[in-house]
């Protein structure tokens, strides 16, 4: 498994830079993020002051090496500090609260968009000229539109006008969460018009990218060989040719994993999803530091645990992969 | 014999334009249809802040004006404040593609430096480049810059233009490596080399003149993600939020509830705008890729030839066009074409690759 394991190590790489990165940030940045806090809490006491002074690392309490080491410490042990837009509650748990949310809605959603813009790249890319190309110029524009854009319009018509879908929110209003059904279906009919709008807008580039690996497969001497064989055209197209131009798609799953994050996060704002994106921006517009680094680190981590699960089904369904050559 | 002097420069004069011309026909149709579009969207940019019938921010006090509909007045409607939405999108246009086209030059320069100076340096220095851009490239980008614009003040356009720059060049970075590696071993480096060329000459004039393309290709792409990235950071409202851009507009039709009122004509401009802005870049890209790669082509576009069809559209490569049986009777349609290749036919007009069935 060295191909595994050198992916491993990238990955605590990357990972150790986004903390430094972490860590740097507010050190770096022009604007006081004390005064910025203090100024919600007039009337705290001045230990408070060097409390929150400590946690937000302005203080300069020891070197910046001692200071380093211990927030290392820290994110190790989970210990964010204590958000100050909703005082004095553990960033941790804030966070914990959100995770399920947003892992389900958009786990689930850019599977979807995975699995059937990959289908409909096989189809694209077999039928070359068939009706499922035609869709392309149709699904680039869909692809251009941003992600919140399209979200806004759904929401007009289907939620605003036609009442189809709630406005917004996770779940029905007075419901408490719990594991009983008047919850969960409402928390699934609440899911339904956001995942809709992350499968719509990320189909699109799974379907052009398997598309395009597609008809370069096709093109290869061994399904000429299928076809001469006289294989049902069926077993060529999926076992055939769409088995190995799929691999090219699972490694650009990893690196597409950013941008659906990313949409991900503004759907959220949209449809006031009780999700990590939400709580994110919330943060940020109100200046709430820790809660914010908290939460970037959070997201870095999903990408990348992400990421390596991918690496690892490269590693199962890649016999190169598995002999290490497909380095990335 | 005076003449002889016109007729000799006439046909130069007269063969220059029809070479320009027919470069643009043999354009594909998504890079025409893109460079069109974007060609209006930076004329709107250059013309329209002077054309606007208002100015953006100006609140018309009157009371009929709020929110109201598109009239010949003001013919896209107007805000919550009267302010005039036309005039808004005029500017917001300008402001976003002046934003979206620095982002591009100085993230595409900052690829080439670091894609060429990995390449060229080698060894460890190549390990340590490649592996910082291989990191920020998988570091989720928006949670990032969220962060980063979260700490920045929010005045002016430099703090967003700085910090998208600075988070959108490991992409190009990468592929520029590889290119500038395959480029690098060709033997007109080697002769740049022997007749004494420093290394920063055969870089400026040897090695990025030949890779304009793909820095060309590299910078389309970054601005469509300077585009996307800075109209929804404005949306969610990190960004100087008194400056007129699409993505402020957005914000601003957002927190008014435009979209609850039914003021479509408030929200529905400016994220159209950035669609088909994004439209034509995604476009103009895909065009270059099918001039590089003719297998993507359009399967119908691809058998014109100067606007004719060369030969009937087959069906595409299915194999049993017949009842089933049928397969069986003779060699499959590719195959037969696979064997008709070798014909002497096939020999003076042979068909491009991947055409093969037809």
């Amino acid at each position: 498994m060295p191909f595994i394991l050198r992916r491993l190590a990238f990955y605590v790489v990357a990972l150790w830079a986004a903390v430094t990165l972490n860590f740097f940030i507010p050190r770096a940045m022009p604007g006081n993020a004390v005064e910025a806090v203090m100024s919600k809490f007039p009337n705290l006491t001045p230990s408070a002051y060097r409390a929150i002074q400590a946690m937000l690392g302005v203080g300069h309490p020891g070197s910046l090496w001692h200071q380093y080491v211990s927030y290392l410490n820290d994110v190790v042990h989970l210990n964010f500090g204590i958000s100050s837009s909703e005082y004095p509650a553990p960033v941790s748990t804030i966070i914990g609260e959100t995770i399920p949310w947003t892992l389900t809605l958009v786990g689930t959603a850019t599977i979807i968009a995975f699995f059937l813009g990959t289908f409909l790249g096989i189809l694209a890319g077999w039928r070359h000229g068939g009706w499922a190309d035609r869709l392309l110029p149709a699904l680039m524009f869909l692809q251009a539109i941003p992600y919140f854009f399209l979200a806004l319009i759904l929401l007009t018509l289907l939620a605003l006008n036609l009442h189809v879908f709630p406005i917004g929110s996770g779940y029905g209003q007075g419901l408490v969460p719990g594991w009983h059904w008047d919850f969960i279906s409402s928390a699934i009919y609440h899911s339904i018009l956001p995942a809709f709008t992350i499968v719509i807008t990320s189909v699109a580039g799974w379907m052009l990218q398997m598309r395009n690996v597609m008809i370069t497969t096709i093109g290869e001497d061994y399904v000429l060989a299928a076809q001469a064989k006289g294989l049902p055209s069926r077993r060529i197209v999926f076992t055939y040719a769409a088995r190995n131009a799929l691999l090219p798609q699972l490694q650009g799953f990893g690196l597409a994993l950013g941008f659906v994050v990313s949409g991900a996060i503004i759907m959220e704002i949209v449809f006031s999803y009780p999700g990590i994106g939400l709580l994110l921006v919330n943060a940020v517009t109100s200046d709430d530091f820790p809660l914010t680094q908290a939460i970037f680190l959070v997201i870095t981590f999903a990408v990348l645990m992400a990421n390596l699960i991918v690496d690892i089904v490269v590693v199962l369904a890649d016999p190169r992969a598995r002999a290490g050559e497909a380095a990335l | 014999m005076t003449a002889a002097l016109p007729l000799s420069t006439i046909p130069a004069e007269l063969a220059a334009p029809p070479r320009q011309l027919g470069r643009w026909k043999r354009l594909p149709l998504k890079a025409k249809v893109g460079a069109v579009l974007l060609g209006l969207f930076v004329l709107a940019a250059i013309i329209g802040p002077i054309v606007a019938p208002y100015d953006p921010g100006y609140q018309d006090p009157a009371p009929g004006l709020s929110m109201a509909a598109p009239s010949a007045a003001h013919l896209l409607g107007t805000t919550q404040s009267g302010q005039d939405v036309l005039s808004q999108l005029l500017v917001g246009i300008r402001l976003t593609l002046e934003l979206a086209l620095l982002v591009g030059v100085i993230a595409t320069a900052l690829s080439v430096l670091v894609g060429v100076t990995s390449a060229f340096l080698g060894g460890i220095w190549d390990e340590v480049l490649l592996l910082l851009s291989n990191v920020f490239l998988v570091i989720p980008a928006l949670p990032l810059l969220i962060v980063l614009l979260g700490y920045l003040p929010r005045t002016g356009q430099t703090a967003t233009i700085l910090v998208l720059a600075g988070l959108g060049w490991p992409w190009g970075a990468r592929v520029i490596r590889a290119q500038t590696l395959s480029i690098r071993n060709r033997d007109f480096i080697a002769a740049a080399r022997e007749t004494g060329e420093s290394s920063w000459r055969i870089i400026a004039f040897e090695i990025v003149p030949n890779q304009v393309s793909l820095i060309a290709a590299n910078f389309v792409n970054t601005v469509l993600y300077a585009i996307g990235t800075s109209v929804a950071l404005a949306f969610i409202g990190l960004t100087n939020l008194s400056s007129w851009s699409l993505g402020t507009m957005l914000y601003w039709a957002e927190s008014q509830q435009a979209l609850q009122l039914g003021a479509w004509w408030w929200f529905v401009p400016p994220g159209l705008a950035v669609a088909l802005m994004g439209t034509s870049l995604v476009l103009l890209n895909t065009g270059i890729d099918e001039l590089g790669n003719p297998r993507l082509r359009d399967a119908n576009q691809r058998q014109r030839f100067h606007g004719r069809r060369l030969r009937p559209t087959a069906p595409t490569p299915v194999l049993h066009v017949g009842p089933e049986p049928a397969r069986r009777s003779g060699p499959p349609a590719r195959v037969a074409a696979f064997l008709r290749s070798f014909s002497r036919e096939a020999y003076l007009n042979p068909p491009r690759r991947g055409e093969a069935g037809r």
